[in-house]
């Protein structure tokens, strides 16, 4: 019987995961972007699963809104990628610290 | 009769208006329209103060009493313009625009080349008003409003040349020492509303027995007299005013100025205020014998030391300037000893033959080509026989030789130290007959030295640059370019017009004044202690006391004083030298003027620049600006400094920080909920 524990549980395991792809990688920032992109859906698995548990819609559709910007996130993050290519040769998280103090 | 509120107006305001015309319209008056308006105005005061003086003496006018305007009032504080009008009052009207008058006069002729005429003639009658309005005041505001009126045309005055650096030295010192008696001068005005709770004299007067008994305590477990408090304060006041010794420095220094108001301000009326002040307050005084025995002291000292320092200076103004000082301690004396009416008496005898004195040493500067040292004059008697002639009446009088004017008031200033039984009255007695011998040295050195003996300068006709070098002070000294002439009309006239008074005034008024009881209500003095009322009883009369005169022991200092001076610079001229070497010591202590200078320069010049500096560098440049401005900023910098290390600009760093952040706080919340 797979109970609502499980779904915590496995989406806790999907954020621990993007956070970990955020913090270990240093080289590449699509995967930061992709990360980010789990970190989303990491929270879409809770949504779903506590809407299914009290038997609320409502959940549901917040999950939709969800995917929606974040389709809409990731379209402006790769054209911001892309820009940052073209402007720094480079796509390393490392490098870039501009704005450092 | 009551005396007409219209005149007294006119008498203190045309000067006023003269002055304002002068001063503001200089230019377009020119120079003749600007001598003309102000000698005007003070001519026309002076011709109402003879008038008011008669009308007070023998026209039997009351006393007048007026407020006239409100200046201003706080609480029961009322500051009123107002006039009192008394003997005393007339007779200080009729000394000063008299010799206001004649002062204005000589200007003529002394400052006829000066480019700042219109300007000088401004200040000379504003101070005339400044003055009046002084000595015709009925209140202590009032009183407070002239004295510093005064002092501020002083200040202006002793700096008229004020391109010279000497001048603006003399003038700030005049004004800094005055600043020191007119604090106290303020903190006794401040302790009569304190005590008597009234600024009006009459009123004043009229509560001032109520003081008796009465105490104030300044510090824990210390408790004052209150009358003695007040009295010294006003008299430090006077000590400022009147150059009194200690705060005697600024007197000499000022002779900077141009002689006619040397005359006028530093000799004949402005420094006598202090004497008017004491003498118009004299039933507050009289509350306290302590303070009439400082005063006496005080003046005694003055009397005797500053006239020694006369004797070794070479400057003939600088000569009549310490026996300002000296006479001045001589009233001072008489304040002090109870004889008010021997110190305003001899304040007005002083006023005729010491502006003499001042006007007839101007006269020779100008023959001299504003050459003052007196080591290259000589023998000036037979190109200036007015000014001989007058200097000479005006030296006797100040030598007090009898029946000369300064006679009548000195003796009698002398006879009254002599006759008191007030506590330091022996140190006064001793420092004014002294002081006798020592007038007539300084006095007979500088005539003789002026006009008798040798001449000690050359004429040198000087060829080819005319004009050129004339009056370029100093060229070099004791050559002059002309022979030295007599003065033109506009300076010989006021002399021979002071000479006058110098001469008889004393013979004509003594009795009354000294011994009649003229001032009457003017001026109180407590039975106990009437020394004049008991001279008085000696009294028959000026001539008697002229022939009685020549039996004492003043006159006989005079003489031996005129024997020593003549024998040492007429008839043996080497020998001023051969006592200077043998007295080395007293020659350097008196030329040095006892090292006061030096003394007040390191204490509180040097003093006060010290702690300015100490202010500035520790105070205002280390706390303010280094700890609190610019610490402050450098503390903001040196915090930011760390903390702009958090700023990587690394974007997985914030994230880290932001979850690291989330997750302590979770971890708080849990474990804080767990216990």
């Amino acid at each position: 019987m797979i109970t609502l524990s499980h779904f915590i549980v496995l989406g806790a395991v999907l954020f621990c995961i993007s956070l970990a792809g955020i913090f270990i990688n240093r080289k590449n920032v699509i995967v930061l972007l992709m990360a980010i992109e789990l970190m989303l859906l990491a929270v879409n698995i809770n949504f779903v699963a506590f809407s299914r548990f009290h038997g609320d819609v409502a959940g549901q559709v917040f999950v939709f809104f969800i995917l929606t910007v974040a389709a809409a996130e990731s379209a402006i993050g790769l054209a911001i990628l892309v820009l940052l290519f073209r402007n720094r040769h480079t796509i390393n998280v490392a490098e870039i610290d501009s704005m450092k103090g | 009769m009551q005396l007409s509120t219209s005149i007294l107006l006119i008498i203190a305001l045309a000067p006023l208006v003269g002055a304002a015309l002068a001063g503001l319209l200089g230019r377009q008056i020119g120079r003749a329209g600007s001598h003309t308006v102000t000698i005007l105005g003070v001519g026309i005061a002076c011709v109402l103060s003879f008038y008011v003086l008669y009308q007070v003496v023998w026209g039997g006018a009351q006393v007048y009493n007026h407020d006239l305007y409100t200046w201003f009032q706080i609480g029961k504080v009322h500051a009123s313009v107002g006039f009192m009008i008394d003997r005393l009052t007339a007779m200080m009207m009729c000394v000063v625009t008299f010799v206001s008058l004649m002062v204005h006069v000589y200007t003529i002729g002394y400052m006829s080349d000066d480019p700042g005429y219109q300007r000088f003639f401004s200040y000379i009658a504003l101070f005339t008003f400044s003055m009046l309005m002084l000595v015709m005041s009925n209140n202590f505001l009032q009183l407070f409003f002239g004295w510093e009126a005064v002092g501020l045309v002083s200040y202006l005055l002793i700096g008229f040349w004020f391109k010279k650096p000497t001048a603006t030295f003399a003038n700030l010192k005049a004004f800094l020492v005055n600043r020191v008696g007119d604090f106290g001068f303020l903190l006794g005005i401040a302790a009569v509303l304190y005590f008597l709770g009234t600024l009006d004299y009459s009123q004043a007067f009229q509560a001032a027995p109520s003081l008796i008994g009465r105490t104030l305590h300044i510090t824990q477990g210390t408790s004052w007299d209150a009358a003695t408090v007040i009295c010294v304060l006003l008299f430090i006041g006077a000590m400022g005013k009147s150059a009194q010794v200690p705060l005697h420095v600024w007197l000499p220094d000022s002779m900077e100025g141009p002689t006619p108001i040397s005359a006028l301000i530093h000799a004949a009326t402005m420094v006598t205020a202090g004497i008017f002040m004491v003498a118009r307050m004299s039933p507050i005084f009289e509350l306290s014998s302590g303070a009439l025995s400082f005063i006496m002291v005080i003046g005694a000292t003055g009397a005797l030391f500053t006239g020694l320092i006369g004797i070794v200076q070479n400057d003939i103004k600088r000569v009549v300037a310490y026996s300002t000082l000296s006479q001045l301690g001589y009233m001072t004396v008489a304040l002090g000893v109870s004889a008010y009416a021997g110190g305003v008496y001899h304040l007005m005898t002083h006023a005729f033959f010491k502006a003499l004195l001042f006007l007839g040493a101007g006269s020779v500067i100008i023959a001299m080509h504003h050459e003052q040292d007196m080591r290259y004059m000589g023998g000036l008697r037979k190109y200036m026989p007015i000014t001989y002639i007058t200097m000479w009446i005006g030296s006797l009088a100040l030598c007090g030789v009898p029946f000369f004017s300064g006679f009548y008031s000195k003796d009698a200033i002398i006879e009254a130290a002599g006759e008191s039984h007030r506590w330091g009255a022996g140190y006064a007695y001793f420092c004014v007959m002294a002081g006798a011998l020592v007038t007539a040295l300084y006095t007979f050195r500088q005539m003789h030295l002026t006009f008798h003996g040798k001449e000690r300068f050359k004429v040198v006709h000087s060829h080819g640059h005319g004009h050129d070098d004339h009056g370029d002070d100093h060229h070099e000294p004791g050559v002059l370019h002309h022979a030295p002439k007599e003065s033109p009309w506009v300076v010989t006239v006021p002399l021979i017009a002071l000479a006058i008074p110098s001469l008889l005034i004393g013979f004509f008024t003594v009795g009354p004044m000294l011994f009649g009881g003229w001032f009457g209500s003017a001026i109180h003095v407590e039975e106990a202690h009437n020394v004049l009322g008991e001279m008085g009883h000696e009294f028959h009369g000026a001539l008697a006391m002229a022939l009685h005169g020549f039996t004492q022991l003043p006159f006989w200092l005079v003489v031996a004083g005129f024997v020593i001076t003549t024998y040492v610079y007429i008839f043996n001229p080497a020998m001023a030298d051969r006592i200077k070497r043998a007295l080395k010591p007293v020659y350097v202590i008196l030329d040095r003027k006892f090292w006061v200078d030096e003394v007040y320069f390191a204490i509180f010049a040097r003093g006060g620049v010290a702690l300015g500096r100490a202010l500035w560098r520790g105070g205002d440049a280390a706390t303010i600006d280094g700890a609190m401005v610019n610490g402050s900023a450098s503390l903001v910098q040196r915090i930011a400094r760390v903390a702009r290390r958090l700023q990587t600009g690394r974007l997985y760093e914030y994230a880290f920080a932001m979850i690291f952040g989330l997750v302590l706080l979770l971890g708080g919340y849990w474990l804080l909920g767990r216990g």
